[in-house]
């Protein structure tokens, strides 16, 4: 597995939010680790038993084991949450929230990098290690521990072919939404690369969709350097217009640019197979591993 | 948002972007006005957002004030690729001299900003990348450290204006401001011209500002045809929704998940007529509201519902459905796909009034591309 897992402690950015409270719960059903909550101003309260802070400083200061940061926090105020979290020197942080503007998002984004922090999202799912930590918003019923890695720019699209991968009894080693925004932080490539040297992993599975070229770079980084692990790929909207965004922000052909026929014929060309519905993903996975 | 060419034609000129002289117009005798305050022949500038109006007879030139009413006439209420004309730009005709492309957008995959400059403009910037690769160049700007003056000496040393390079660097500056105050994915001018009278001149003007940060510009007017009237209708209501071609209506839970129930009925031998994202978490209420406007589309002749209940409850989707059934009083085959939260509940409450409820998207998308066969 990667990025989380049993050692996982998580701050939850927002908590006293509907959408992080809510979470909260659900997270720490699955039994995830959650040891303190952030806004500010509501320092004191406690969320379904977990203490919030003022501060991530504060928050930090009571419980030097948080690793790991997942923010609700509002489009508004997220960049400057994404901020606070990265200067306290937190490695990872999970944004769920949608809607941040384009430019706060690129700045805060490119502010993680220069850190060497690893933001997956904006507007994601978030991370779950079966089994092991669920930093995220996903139904963990779905999931069970095994050995296929699963990266996507969808929500509830990964949770399709997750249950039916569960249903194979293949399961997952870690599943990974990276987000529907033109820019999120962890892109393909980054996460294919923690995937390859992991252990529980056998084969990876990537959930495209049109827009941007990120899936045709990573056609290419494999093509080019060769990929250790088995790899299927699945890109949705092939019936999209060009120039009309398709829910995500990040869904959008512009300039030619981000169709779906350009995606699956990139990957044709690295020997990556690309299914052409949700269910023959497993028939591909199957055939391979 | 895209914005109309004199909307961003207005902006370039706060920022001292200097183009052709000119006004907007909605009717013909304004645009015999214009004109003659001109007093040089002009160009009519059909003002719709459509690409490639130019080749749809959307940009005409008038030599008279006379001509430029009768042009208005027939161009002022017409339609240009399906988009219906309200406005438009007479701006004076200018003797070019030659012609480029300079814009400034957010690339994706590098995390940055990018100028684009070609020494080729006028045409769309797609096709000078196909045919003339050379004849375009990229400038990265990280976010973080904002442009540098070896960046824009780069530009103008592949341009190679001359003694106009000082206008094209005021140029430059003034697109990255005007990019960077308004938010925008994109500002462009295509061409940009050098005029015989060897000035440096927007002829068109483009910009799209990002949506999310629309909230920061409440002074621009969103510009309405953008959207059709269902779109437009299912944008008031909270969804995200798009127009396609064909006749089965799509709504899925997840913008991912509804391409691939399009892609799926597509796949099948059928054609989506639309994509509707109610989103996570929605009520009955906002699924009946999705259900009617797909009832009330005549092009709509089946619905197929692809729900994966998560934080979104299938027995609230299935209340949705029904509700919408009774209230609207029409009848059109409908499709559903559940699966998770509450999926019992939901299946039940749809038999009773006679839906089968599919176990898997592939079932369903294939029965709704059956029966409109």
């Amino acid at each position: 597995m990667i990025l989380v897992d049993k050692n996982t402690r998580v701050l939850v950015q927002g908590i006293t939010g509907r959408e992080g409270s809510f979470h909260t719960k659900a997270m720490l059903d699955y039994g995830t680790k959650i040891l303190a909550g952030v806004t500010p101003g509501k320092g004191g309260q406690s969320v379904h038993g977990v203490p919030v802070y003022n501060s991530v400083e504060e928050a930090l200061t009571e419980h030097p084991e948080i690793n790991t940061s997942i923010v609700f926090v509002p489009a508004l105020y997220a960049p400057d949450a994404i901020y606070e979290a990265i200067d306290a020197g937190i490695r990872l942080i999970v944004v769920i929230t949608e809607h941040i503007p384009l430019h706060d998002e690129l700045r805060v984004i490119s502010y993680a990098r220069l850190k060497g922090v690893w933001i997956v999202g904006p507007n994601c799912p978030g991370v779950i290690s079966p089994g092991e930590s669920k930093v995220g918003i996903m139904p963990g019923h779905i999931f069970e521990k095994g050995v296929i890695g699963i990266v996507s720019r969808s929500g509830t699209l990964t949770y399709e072919i997750a249950h039916l991968i569960t249903k194979a009894g293949l399961g997952q080693s870690t599943c990974i939404g990276i987000g529907g925004d033109p820019i999120v932080g962890m892109d393909f490539i980054e996460v294919l690369e923690l995937f390859e040297k992991d252990k529980e992993t056998k084969a990876v599975v990537v959930i495209g969709e049109i827009g941007g070229t990120m899936e045709e770079e990573l056609a290419y980084w494999i093509k080019k350097r060769g990929y250790s692990k088995p790899v299927v790929a699945y890109i949705a909207g092939k019936t999209a217009p060009p120039g009309k965004r398709m829910g995500h922000a990040g869904a959008i052909i512009t300039m030619g640019m981000g169709t779906a026929s350009s995606k699956i014929k990139a990957f044709e060309e690295a020997g990556v197979a690309v299914a052409k519905t949700p269910r023959e993903v497993i028939d591909l996975l199957l055939k391979k591993i | 948002m895209k914005l109309y060419e004199y909307q961003a034609r207005e902006i370039f000129k706060k920022y001292g972007i200097p183009v052709p002289p000119g006004d907007i117009a909605e009717n013909p005798k304004r645009v015999r006005e214009i004109a003659e305050q001109i007093g040089k022949p002009v160009v009519i500038k059909a003002q719709v957002l459509v690409a490639g109006r130019g080749k749809a007879g959307g940009i005409i030139v008038a030599e008279t004030p006379e001509d430029a009413e009768k042009i208005s006439e027939k161009l002022i209420d017409s339609s240009i690729k399906g988009c219906l004309v309200k406005k438009v730009l007479v701006v004076e005709k200018i003797n070019i001299l030659k012609e480029l492309y300079l814009s400034i957008t957010v690339d994706r995959s590098k995390r940055a900003y990018c100028f684009i400059a070609s020494r080729r403009g006028g045409v769309n910037i797609e096709e000078i990348a196909r045919t003339s690769p050379e004849d375009l160049t990229k400038v990265y700007i990280d976010p973080l450290v904002g442009l540098q003056e070896y960046q824009i000496r780069k530009i103008l040393n592949f341009l190679k204006l001359g003694e106009l390079s000082k206008e094209l660097k005021g140029i430059i500056k003034a697109m990255y401001s005007i990019f960077l105050d308004y938010d925008c994915e994109l500002v462009e001018t295509n061409p940009l011209a050098i005029s015989a009278e060897n000035k440096v001149l927007a002829l068109d003007t483009r910009m799209i500002i990002d949506d999310n940060s629309a909230y920061r510009h409440k002074d621009i007017e969103a510009p309405e045809e953008e959207f059709s009237e269902y779109e437009r209708i299912a944008r008031e209501k909270g969804f995200s929704y798009v127009d396609l071609d064909g006749n089965i209506g799509i709504i899925g839970n997840g913008a991912g998940l509804t391409m691939a129930t399009m892609d799926l009925v597509y796949f099948y031998g059928g054609k989506p007529a639309n994509f509707l994202d109610i989103g996570g978490g929605a009520r009955a209420e906002k699924v009946k509201e999705a259900v009617k406007l797909l009832l009330a589309n005549p092009r709509v002749k089946a619905i197929l519902i692809n729900i994966l209940g998560g934080i979104t409850r299938c027995d609230e989707v299935a209340r949705g459905i029904v509700e919408a059934l009774k209230e609207s009083g029409k009848d059109k085959p409908i499709f559903v796909r559940m699966m998770g939260t509450n999926e019992e509940e939901g299946k039940e409450i749809l038999e009773k009034v006679g839906i089968k409820a599919y176990e898997s998207m592939e079932e369903a998308a294939k029965a709704a591309v059956e029966v409109v066969k």
